[in-house]
């Protein structure tokens, strides 16, 4: 029981948009869709929800042959970017739409509508039009709106994504108390890394309409499967050929000698900056400038100025991964060949 | 709503007059802008007022005891209520097909909708006759055996209004369909509407005042066409005549009597016209409002 996506591909004319997407979303489960925007993941999340159709594969949703389905009949709740609120109905109205559309009786759907609006606060608005929301208003009436359906899948497609930064933080924590409360299973959308590690139990990296990883959030930040997901997830740089974090380097204002030597890097401290708790150093190594993250405490105590000389290593057991260039391409490569 | 909508107007207002400034040359275009409309819009058709009620409300009664003149006027109101009601059915059946699906040679159809407001209603009325005349037409001496009468009939009529006003709906629809795009659909849609249901529920209640204001347009259209009309009607009196063909007939005839009910049909024709526009631009500020 959960949603099983196998094999699909989508093209939009010669743009590929998803090749062979093989994924397994857990039922009950909060689960993030993250990647850069043009990835393919909105159009995967459309796929599931009947939106759009796939030139190949299949999607299983809660263990139902769902690929041919009409989005009318897949039972999942589909929450839009920018709201897709019904402008001429009032906010009960919008959120009793898919009740009436089920002909329940009159007073089922009050009550329904009352406790959905009871539970994303917005009991006060039920007769004000959409147009007389706020954005985070608009966007929990549309969450109202897809859960009184109760279906079996909740689908967010950046849901925070038109919303001020504040508002979106708000909204995000809630999303996941939220969760918590219905445990419906959820696909959200998104190309915030901070939101999908923040929310998510699962997060699955798209890139280029291919998974690059699936994973736990920590999972995905400590041990990246390859260096786009090492890169998206958080800050890095480049110290040899391998990328590590910043934070994830340690700093010696003399040479620490032999130990880790294939590690220990020696430079000169270009620049010092200091942003409130954190300490970032620029160190010019021979061949490039590697940034070094440490707390204002550990910088104190290394006495390092700008134009001193100090030597970069990275901590035992910190996640790196071997840098590679953007993959060759491959049009390019057959081209040659032939 | 109308509260937040006068807050947010307001500062438009105070900042107004730094934007128009009013210089003598305001003065000037304007009267020139007010001159030009009277010349060529205002005095004519005052003209047409002030003939018909010259001897009071005797000419209007004169004309309607006439029951060629009534004749005309049913036969104006039948065939432009039966043709907006087909360009309203097929207005937005083409406006949802334009907008909403991409399909080879949409953007030939799209040009083909404007065909009839570029050519000549003379030339509809020329071309219909061609394909449907009695006599030697494609499809008239067919359908004429099998008794059904176009051209020099109702049907024929009805054809070339229909035509002349196709455009109207659809002009008005398409700009409103698109700009409401495609998401309350589809959300109505994920909701488990289908499509009629996704339509009556959403997509009509968005695209509402475009629609009447396209069908008032058309009602105009149809009430005033002439020369398209002209061509396929045989301007029989009492059978084929409509209000517009009735003013010309009866302003070419001799006597007081003809041209005082050329001047009431006139009149008529050019107060619901009048009653159009007034409707109109009654409903155009409700439609920004409404958005």
């Amino acid at each position: 029981m959960s949603i099983e996506v196998r094999g699909i591909e989508k093209r939009f004319g010669d743009f590929v948009a998803l090749t062979d997407i093989d994924v397994h979303i857990p039922t009950g489960q909060l689960t993030a869709l993250l990647g850069p925007s043009g990835g393919g993941k909105s159009t995967l999340l459309r796929i599931i929800a009947g939106l759009e159709d796939a030139d190949a594969g299949t999607v299983e949703i809660e263990g139902v042959e769902a690929t041919h389905l009409p989005p009318q009949r897949r039972n999942v709740g589909f929450v839009f970017q920018h709201y897709a609120a019904f402008k001429h109905l009032t906010v009960a109205r919008n959120v009793a739409f898919g009740l009436e559309i089920r002909k329940r009786p009159k007073a089922d759907i009050k009550a329904k509508v009352q406790e959905l609006l009871e539970l994303v606060h917005l009991e006060q608005f039920a007769d004000r039009l959409p147009g007389q929301l706020s954005g985070g208003q608009r966007q929990r009436m549309a969450l109202a709106r897809a859960l009184a359906i109760e279906p079996k899948v909740l689908l967010l497609d950046e849901p925070f994504g038109a919303l001020d930064a504040k508002v979106r933080k708000e909204l995000r924590d809630w999303l996941r108390r939220l969760h918590d409360e219905v445990h419906v299973t959820t696909v959200f959308v998104t190309h915030d890394q901070e939101e999908a590690l923040e929310v998510a139990d699962e997060i699955v990296v798209i890139n280029d309409g291919r998974i690059e990883q699936i994973g736990p959030p920590d999972a995905l930040y400590d041990t990246p499967a390859n260096d786009f997901v090492m890169r998206f997830l958080g800050p890095v740089t480049q110290l040899g050929d391998h990328l590590v974090r910043p934070h994830d380097l340690v700093l010696s204002s003399s040479d620490p000698g032999r130990l880790d030597k294939g590690y220990v890097v020696e430079g000169t401290v270009q620049r010092i900056t200091r942003v409130g708790f954190e300490v970032r150093v620029d160190v010019a190594t021979a061949d490039q400038v590697v940034l070094v993250t440490l707390t204002r405490t550990e910088m104190a105590g290394l006495g390092l100025v700008e134009g001193a000389p100090a030597w970069v290593r990275v901590v035992p057991g910190a996640p790196t991964v071997r840098a590679i260039g953007p993959p060759p391409d491959e049009q390019l490569l057959e081209a040659l060949d032939a | 709503m109308a509260s937040s909508a006068s807050v947010a107007s307001r500062p438009k207002a105070v900042s107004r007059p730094k934007v128009r400034r009013r210089g003598p040359l305001t003065y000037v275009f304007r009267f020139v802008v007010v001159a030009y409309l009277v010349l060529l819009v205002a005095w004519p058709v005052s003209l047409i007022a002030k003939q018909t009620f010259a001897d009071g409300f005797s000419t209007l009664s004169t004309a309607f005891g006439d029951e060629e003149v009534t004749a005309a006027l049913g036969l104006t109101v039948r065939v432009a209520v039966v043709s907006v009601l087909i360009n309203l059915v097929f207005g937005l059946g083409i406006s949802l097909l334009l907008v909403r699906y991409r399909f080879p040679g949409r953007r030939l159809l799209s040009a083909l909708i404007d065909v009839p407001l570029s050519v000549s209603p003379v030339v509809v009325g020329l071309s219909l006759v061609l394909v449907y005349g009695g006599r030697d037409g494609w499809f008239g001496p067919g359908l004429e055996d099998a008794g059904f009468q176009i051209i020099f009939a109702t049907p024929g009529i009805i054809m070339a209004t229909t035509f002349v006003a196709l455009p109207l709906v659809i002009r008005e629809v398409v700009p409103v369909l698109e700009e409401i795009g495609t998401d309350q659909e589809q959300a109505a849609r994920s909701l488990g509407a289908n499509a009629i249901q996704t339509f009556r529920r959403v997509t009509l209640p968005a695209i509402k005042w475009a629609v009447v204001y396209g069908v008032v347009l058309s009602l105009a259209r149809s009430l005033g066409e002439f020369g398209a009309v002209k061509v396929v009607a045989g301007n029989v009196g009492g059978k084929t005549r409509t209000a517009t063909l009735a003013v010309e007939h009866k302003y070419q005839q001799f006597g007081a009597d003809n041209l005082a009910s050329a001047y009431a049909i006139a009149f008529l024709l050019a107060a619901v016209a009048v009653a159009c526009i007034v409707v109109v631009s009654f409903l155009r500020p409700d439609v920004s409002e409404k958005r």
